[in-house]
């Protein structure tokens, strides 16, 4: 399952990578590969922006604008200010 | 929204209080170890524990199911036994207990508000702070020989692995997505397939989540009926019960956008065409309004109050969906955002323009106009 497509803030700085395949150890979806001693990102659409892969790079190689991809979280960071944040009762795949 | 998120986070605290003082009936035994006595936890599930899952899957329950942060064992582990990290609500604990039955092992479980490991990791609870605060209160490093921890790798969004070695000396490695691959990735001499990185969202998973959609959408139902009712059930000389009945179908209706926007849509999600999880409800909810509307005969009402109906439940069911993008393991902000963008002023335009529609079918009733 994927979801839109080419929204995702995530970039891969390439010429920061050493090719130590954190990223692709971390991510639930499968976007990274290292080819050639150097990470790639396979499929841009598959990514949902956790931010598991900037946080354990080392290296700094890797930006996302990581966040909730949660309507209700979003909804009320529009109505009472702040970052989107889940508050985790009314679901659980974000919280399960 | 604040308060309440005090409020939420406190109840957690208070019942683990509350559980410090009794030992809760997981708990089989101790461990002597150099570090004092060790919990050891049962790796089977009793039948308070199987009804707590379901509690916790359908309510406000799971806000308080929570165990105690701390070192637990399961089986005889020693000093070289492996240690999984685990988050204190009390299903994550169970899941990871259960996973490593037959197994010798440490469960180290960090205080995250009694929220899952992977929410609790993006909201900064499940964290490389909590866990170098963990291992030391725990002294684990007096329990095992072995500088590793093995964490969930969803927690990977919250821990930052060369922190946390750097902070305490223990080596975060992360382990599979789901605890039931524990046994074979610790068989496999501590390697994850590919599959084991992957996140699944299956039938299952999507069904189990289904109950937490169609409660919050019930609790606003109320209003929705209210109005519904009150708009029916005016007349120039005042508001009449037994007109008020007329407003039974859209009633009936808005039961069944709840239906195709908090179950039928997250149940058939692969499914449905779109990406869009505004368009999946939108689409699920002309589906079904279709032959509804036709049981309820819709076609023999004025012009506007089938237009409001047509116009208002496939949004309703549509807005409803959206909210599933906070369950999903796949929906990223920006594109929640991109479809917020545009759904929100959708989603007004079209509540005013079936309510002025709504109006107009009572002003036709009256024969006003």
């Amino acid at each position: 399952m994927k979801y839109l497509a080419n929204v995702t803030t995530i970039r891969l700085i390439t010429d920061k990578c050493v090719g130590c395949g954190k990223c692709a150890d971390v991510c639930p979806h499968g976007v990274f590969v290292v080819e050639g001693g150097k990470a790639a990102i396979t499929d841009r659409d598959k990514c949902m922006e956790c931010g598991a892969c900037a946080t354990n790079c080392e290296f700094g190689a890797i930006e996302v604008e990581s966040g909730v991809g949660c309507a209700a979280a979003i909804i009320n960071s529009i109505i009472y200010g702040g970052e989107p944040s889940c508050d985790c009762t009314g679901s659980s795949g974000c919280c399960g | 929204m604040q308060e309440l998120n005090i409020r939420r986070y406190q109840q957690p605290e208070a019942a683990q209080s509350c559980a410090a003082k009794v030992k809760p009936e997981y708990v089989t035994g101790t461990i002597p170890t150099q570090a004092g006595e060790i919990p050891r936890v049962s790796s089977s599930w009793s039948r308070a524990d199987r009804l707590g899952e379901i509690k916790s899957r359908v309510g406000a329950f799971r806000m308080r199911y929570t165990v105690e942060p701390g070192l637990y064992a399961v089986g005889e582990p020693g000093r070289d036994s492996d240690v999984f990290a685990s988050a204190n609500y009390k299903l994550s604990f169970d899941i990871l207990r259960r996973a490593l039955s037959g197994m010798n092992a440490w469960i180290l479980v960090l205080d995250t508000n009694g929220i899952n490991v992977w929410c609790a990791a993006g909201k900064g609870t499940f964290s490389t702070a909590e866990m170098v605060k963990r291992i030391a209160s725990s002294k684990l490093g007096e329990v095992v020989d072995h500088r590793v921890i093995i964490a969930p790798q969803l927690g990977a969004v919250g821990v930052r692995a060369r922190q946390v070695e750097k902070l305490s000396g223990f080596k975060v490695r992360f382990g599979p997505v789901d605890a039931a691959d524990i046994p074979g990735y610790v068989r496999a001499g501590h390697r994850k397939t590919d599959a084991m990185r992957r996140v699944k969202f299956t039938l299952k998973d999507r069904l189990v989540l289904t109950p937490m959609e169609i409660n919050p959408a019930m609790k606003q139902y109320p209003w929705f009926a209210a109005a519904i009712l009150l708009v029916a059930g005016l007349q120039p000389t005042g508001i009449i019960f037994a007109d008020a009945l007329k407003g039974l179908p859209l009633l009936l209706l808005g039961l069944l956008a709840v239906f195709t926007g908090a179950f039928v849509t997250p149940a058939l999600l692969p499914f449905v065409p779109f990406r869009s999880f505004a368009l999946k409800g939108w689409l699920m909810g002309m589906i079904a309004l279709i032959p509804a509307a036709n049981m309820l005969d819709l076609a023999g009402k004025s012009l506007p109050y089938q237009a409001a109906s047509y116009i208002f439940f496939p949004m309703a069911s549509s807005y409803i969906a959206l909210q599933f993008t906070g369950s999903t393991t796949f929906t990223g902000m920006s594109g929640v955002k991109k479809e917020l963008k545009i759904g929100i002023p959708v989603y007004l335009a079209s509540t005013a323009i079936a309510t002025l529609l709504l109006v107009a079918s009572k002003l036709i009733d009256w024969r006003i106009l």
